[in-house]
């Protein structure tokens, strides 16, 4: 499959890459990485007129910590982002999720902008932006706004981006000290997109886990947040009992589409599995710590 | 044995090929661009059945680059339609085919039309241009429904939608498994998957009317039965159309069919009279390129008390996709189940039903290891269930059935003629190398920490090299006999011109180390020249294990004829018997002493420039030709065995493989390196059969993974480390003495898997009889067992 005919254009600044978005809105697909839009093109599922490539634009790269939050540019490669030692330090959520997206040549040229953009269902950094709270940075000819993840992602490869707008950056809230993390999910073969997959991140007290959120990935339309299953958890001591709970909680909250590879039964239950084992490995550090 | 079968024959040679490849130096069909050259793109049809009421297409022939559209109506006076016949099988259907459809797509995938351009991505365009007045058909995607009397029918000029029905009977099955002490019985299923080579299909046909010669560049692996096929099917003379294989990036069996769209691109080279290009993209591969597998199984094994075999009775199921495959036709998958379901196993009665019918689906074909990745699996299942009934170590029943020594030579139930298989051999020789017993007390202490590990053996049957009496009977033209022709320069190097062909595998090498071995000359200063229609001598290529076991024998053939003659020249000249000489490196020696009389340099000039030196009725030919074609016999029969232990997690339904072990017997090794790398690649395509690969179809018949995002194939990362190793009983029906090895890895991985898995969760009571063993498919097994409790 080749891909349809279209005009490229490499604008130079970022007010010129704003303009040409606003000249040509929905005819046009913004150029990141290619990592996801090259194979949509080349399977025709994309055919946009005129595409726009942003790689020209240093404004967009960048990892910073200012005015207590860490902004992470567009553009930012997976790699970078894993490598970084301001993530790893500051934002270990993303250091641990990193090595699951694709293999290390998509993860070298794809970026974080491209993936919250994107917006797919089972992608790692959705899930990593709603676990943390963080906030995408939209950019347009209009102005700049800030939109939370929660709010973001709204529906199957839907966010609240109009189509003017350019993902700018995203903002995080670093780490707490006495934060918690983890991250898991499953996948048939090493670089998959996961069929299932849960970023955790909580406030600790000694064994007591605070603002918990579990946002899940490839379990719905979107990223959720598994409320009742957080509130399972909120403010009492991490124990099997309210391991069990948790997991029964959100089994009957979860109501993952049909799928024909994974039928929604199956993507219940390893969601549960999933909670169930990384409930079990931090009650594990939390007693160790 | 013949004792000039010197090294290198046996030694572990790295392939030529291979450096050139990761140098980047391949030349495929792609790289090849020839003057005035146009791209051929084809609608295909979105619908798995559909009629066509009619195709416009006026606004796709104004596209920009477009040099012309055809339909199904345009070709028709270059190229003619086919049935795929097979005189052995006289009862089974072939209904016509041709390169487009005419008034009615049968499956989803079915080429239509087709734009030459002049870019693929023009041709592609224009494709989205044309307008088709469809009509949807109600589709039928499986065999029970396409069976059922009042069926759609997919072939009007067919009563029905049954293609082929035939049964293989020994002794008295019913009455045996009437008569058994245990019973079981088991319904398997084998999921419809594809043999996915990394290079896709593609052919450049170009054709010069003024002296009606068709030149095709094809990535394939039988230039000769392309050749002929070309030939016929567009009415020129045989001699002026050359099929060459350039490199060829993986083919399976894959590339070894006559594929409409591929005839369809020879046909537009005819008809513009300008070079053609079509290469298929990965979806069109998925959708278009022969399918295999799509089983159902139904089988019952009996025991005696004392853990005899008493019965087996088999039905498989399957199905042909729309049309017969050509030239091959598609009934090979189900024979084969049929021949060697429990062959490894003394077996009296014996009773294999099959039928097949034709669904709206891809068609399927032959690929790597045809029916005997099932044929095992089915066998070894039921071993492992006949033991557990029985309460028997499974190992123990295996070797009270197997086949022995004194069984040999003989004719097995399923109709195949065994030589002698080494059963016995190869799982001593497994036992050697996989500890058992502290395997099952690993697995106990795992167990009791919620980690399920499953050990699974699979003993298989390995039919290779067929003979000339398949296709010759069916009526087909593909060669089941080699030729070869060395032919000494004056340098005193040689080239090889021979049928087989090599996609990959690396047969050219070993046929490079035969001809180095007999004649005694330095491997490197001979090379092979295969894949090429017009110089290779008329040939059958490569596909069904033949290359070692028929290109190396011929090969042997030819390299002692050389032998000879270099050796009478010699002889001659230095006024010694020729057989006081020896060749060695390249050197005449002297037997006895060693000493260094002359090199083939020195004789091959000789030879060429001054041969009126010699007595003219002396044996001096430098170019020389050898003929092999079995006789009596249909396959050389190899055997293995093969181990796979496996962790599968309870909470998920994934597997992991972690350790693969196969012990294989095929007769003599030309090259273990090549061998080892054959049956590796095998047992990787084995575990994509048993974990990955599957084609997925909506219930409206949609194809719904035809990219390698959804249609998963086995990647590094997942797979084991895959021990091999040899038992070694050389087939006596020729004298190289070797066998096939492509299928064994494929042969027995399915299997091995299957029960390895079921070993692991053999505590849930759950047994899985589907294949592949998806988490979804696990999980459910666990789940419904659980339930029932
Ligand atoms: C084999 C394979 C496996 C993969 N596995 C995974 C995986 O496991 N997990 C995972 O998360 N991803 C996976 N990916 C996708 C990969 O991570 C992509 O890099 C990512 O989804 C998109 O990023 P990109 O920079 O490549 O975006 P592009 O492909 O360039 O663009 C994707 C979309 O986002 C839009 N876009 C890009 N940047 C912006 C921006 N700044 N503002 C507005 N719109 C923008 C584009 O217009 C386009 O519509 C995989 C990809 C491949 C090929």
């Amino acid at each position: 499959m080749k891909a349809p005919d279209f005009r490229y254009l490499k604008p130079k600044t970022l007010p010129e890459c704003l303009s040409l978005l606003a000249e040509h809105g929905d005819l046009a697909q913004v150029l990141a990485g290619g990592q996801s839009l090259m194979p949509l093109l080349n399977l025709r599922l994309a055919a946009p007129a005129v595409l726009i490539d942003i790689n020209g634009l240093s404004e967009l790269s960048g990892i910073r910590e200012a005015d207590g939050s860490i902004t992470i540019g567009a553009l930012e490669r997976h790699e970078e982002i894993a490598q970084s030692a301001i993530v790893r330090q500051r934002l270990p959520l993303l250091a641990d999720a990193a090595p699951h997206i694709a293999h290390i040549a998509i993860r070298a040229r794809g970026t974080i902008g491209g993936s919250v953009a994107l917006a797919d269902p089972a992608a790692e950094w959705p899930a990593c932006c709603l676990a943390l709270g963080a906030e995408i940075e939209l950019a347009s000819t209009r102005g700049r706004r800030r939109v939370a993840a929660a709010d973001y992602f709204q529906g199957l490869y839907t966010t609240a981006r109009q189509a003017d707008e350019l993902v700018a950056a995203i903002h995080f809230p670093p780490a707490a000290p006495n934060a918690v993390h983890a991250f898991r999910e499953i996948s048939r073969r090493r670089g998959d997109f996961a069929i299932a997959g849960l970023a955790l991140a909580a406030l600790r007290t000694g064994e007591t886990l605070h603002n918990v959120r579990l946002a899940f990935f490839g379990v719905s339309d979107r990223p959720i947040l598994a409320s009742n299953a957080m509130a399972a958890l909120e403010g009492r001591p991490l124990g099997a009992s309210m391991i069990e709970a948790a997991c029964k909680a959100l089994g009957a909250e979860l109501s993952p589409p049909e799928d024909p590879a994974y039928p929604a039964a199956y993507k219940r239950q390893v969601a549960t599995t999933l909670l169930a084992r990384i409930l079990g490995d931090l009650q594990a550090e939390l007693l160790d710590a | 044995m013949s004792t000039d079968l010197k090294e290198p024959i046996g030694a572990e040679v790295p392939r030529d090929r291979a450096k050139r490849l990761l140098a980047g130096r391949g030349r495929f069909v792609d790289d090849i661009s020839l003057p005035r050259m146009v791209h051929m793109a084809f609608l295909r049809s979105p619908y798995p059945h559909a009629r066509i009421r009619g195709i416009d297409t006026s606004a796709a022939a104004d596209m920009p680059g477009v040099v012309r559209v055809v339909t199904a109506a345009d070709l028709a006076d270059v190229v003619s339609t086919w049935r795929p016949l097979h005189n052995r099988f006289p009862t089974m259907a072939a209904p016509e085919q041709g390169v487009l459809a005419t008034d009615t797509a049968r499956f989803q995938g079915e080429a239509v039309a087709a734009v030459l351009a002049a870019t693929r991505a023009q041709a592609e365009d224009a494709c989205e241009a044309i307008v088709i007045d469809w009509q949807a058909l109600a589709q039928v995607g499986d065999v029970a429904t396409a069976l059922t009397p009042g069926a759609p029918r997919i072939h009007e000029e067919m009563s029905s939608n049954l293609a082929f029905e035939a049964e293989v009977v020994a002794g008295d099955a019913e009455a045996a498994l009437a008569n058994a002490d245990h019973v079981v019985e088991r319904t398997f299923r084998f999921h419809r998957h594809t043999g996915v080579s990394l290079e896709t299909r593609g052919i450049l046909a170009e054709y010069d009317p003024t002296e009606r010669r068709l030149t095709v560049y094809q990535s394939h692996q039988t230039p000769h039965q392309q050749q002929d096929l070309y030939a016929r099917l567009l009415g020129l003379p045989e001699h002026k159309v050359r099929v060459i294989c350039p490199d060829v990036g993986g083919a399976f069996g894959v590339k070894h069919h006559l594929y409409p769209d591929e005839l369809a691109a020879c046909a537009a080279a005819v008809l513009l009279g300008r070079p053609v290009k079509f290469i298929a993209d990965r979806v069109e591969s998925f959708m278009t390129d022969v399918h295999c597998r799509d089983h159902e199984v139904h089988a019952r094994m009996g025991f005696a008390a004392d853990g005899q075999i008493v019965g087996l009775a088999i039905e498989d199921r399957f199905n042909a996709g729309a049309y017969g495959q050509h030239p091959r036709s598609s009934v090979a998958e189900g024979n084969q189940i049929t021949r060697l379901t429990g062959a490894p196993y003394r077996l009296e009665n014996y009773a294999a039903k099959l039928k097949m019918a034709f669904l709206n689906r891809g068609i399927l074909g032959h690929i790597r290891a045809v029916g005997h990745p099932i044929a095992a699996a089915v066998s070894e299942a039921l071993i492992e269930l006949g033991a557990k009934e029985l309460g028997r170590d499974a190992l123990d029943l295996r070797r009270q059935n197997y086949l022995r020594d004194s069984d040999f030579p003989l004719t097995s139930a399923g109709g195949v003629a065994f030589e002698r298989l080494s059963f016995t051999q190869c799982l001593d020789k497994a036992l050697s190398l996989a500890d058992v017993g502290a395997f099952r007390q690993e697995q106990a202490a795992l167990r009791a920490k919620g980690i399920h590990r499953g050990i699974g053996f699979n003993t298989f049957v390995e039919l290779t090299a067929i003979g000339p009496e398949y296709y010759g009977e069916g009526g087909q033209h593909i060669s089941a006999q080699e030729t070869c022709l060395l032919r000494m320069e004056a340098s005193g190097q040689v080239r090889i011109h021979i049928g087989t062909t090599d996609q990959g595998q690396g047969i050219d090498t070993g046929i490079q180390q035969v001809v180095a071995g007999v004649l005694g000359i330095p491997l490197d200063d001979i090379e092979v020249i295969s894949g090429d229609s017009a110089l290779s001598p008329m040939g059958g290529g490569s596909w069904g294990s033949r290359g070692a076991a028929l290109g190396g024998e011929v090969a042997m053939r030819a390299a002692r004829t050389l032998r000879l003659n270099l050796l009478s020249m010699a002889g001659f000249l230095l006024q010694k018997s020729a057989d006081d000489l020896d060749l060695v490196d390249g050197i005449v020696v002297d037997r006895q002493h060693g000493t260094a009389h002359m090199s083939t340099a020195d004789l091959a000039k000789i030879g060429h420039f001054r041969p009126y030196t010699l007595p003219s009725d002396l044996p001096s030919d430098l170019t020389v030709t050898a003929r092999y074609a079995s006789r009596d016999r249909m396959f050389i029969a190899g055997n293995g065995i093969q181990v796979a232990i496996v962790e599968v997690d309870t909470g998920t339904g994934l597997v992991r493989p972690l350790r693969h072990l196969v012990v294989h017997d095929c007769g003599r090794v030309l090259n273990p390196l090549l061998v080892r790398e054959q049956i590796r690649g095998g047992v990787v395509q084995g575990l994509g059969s048993a974990l990955y690969e599957e084609f997925r179809y909506a219930e409206n018949g949609a194809l719904l993974n035809a990219s390698f995002a959804d249609y998963l194939v086995p990647m590094a990362a997942e797979m084991p480390d895959i021990e091999v190793a040899h038992v070694t009983t050389p087939t006596e029906t020729s004298e190289l003495g070797a066998k096939g090895a492509g299928e064994a890895g494929l042969a027995g991985a399915v299997g091995a898997i299957l029960n390895a898995v079921n070993d692991a969760i053999s505590p849930t009571g759950a047994f899985l009889t589907e294949v592949p063993l998806t988490p979804p498919r696990i999980l459910e097994a666990i789940n419904r067992v659980a339930q029932i409790e």
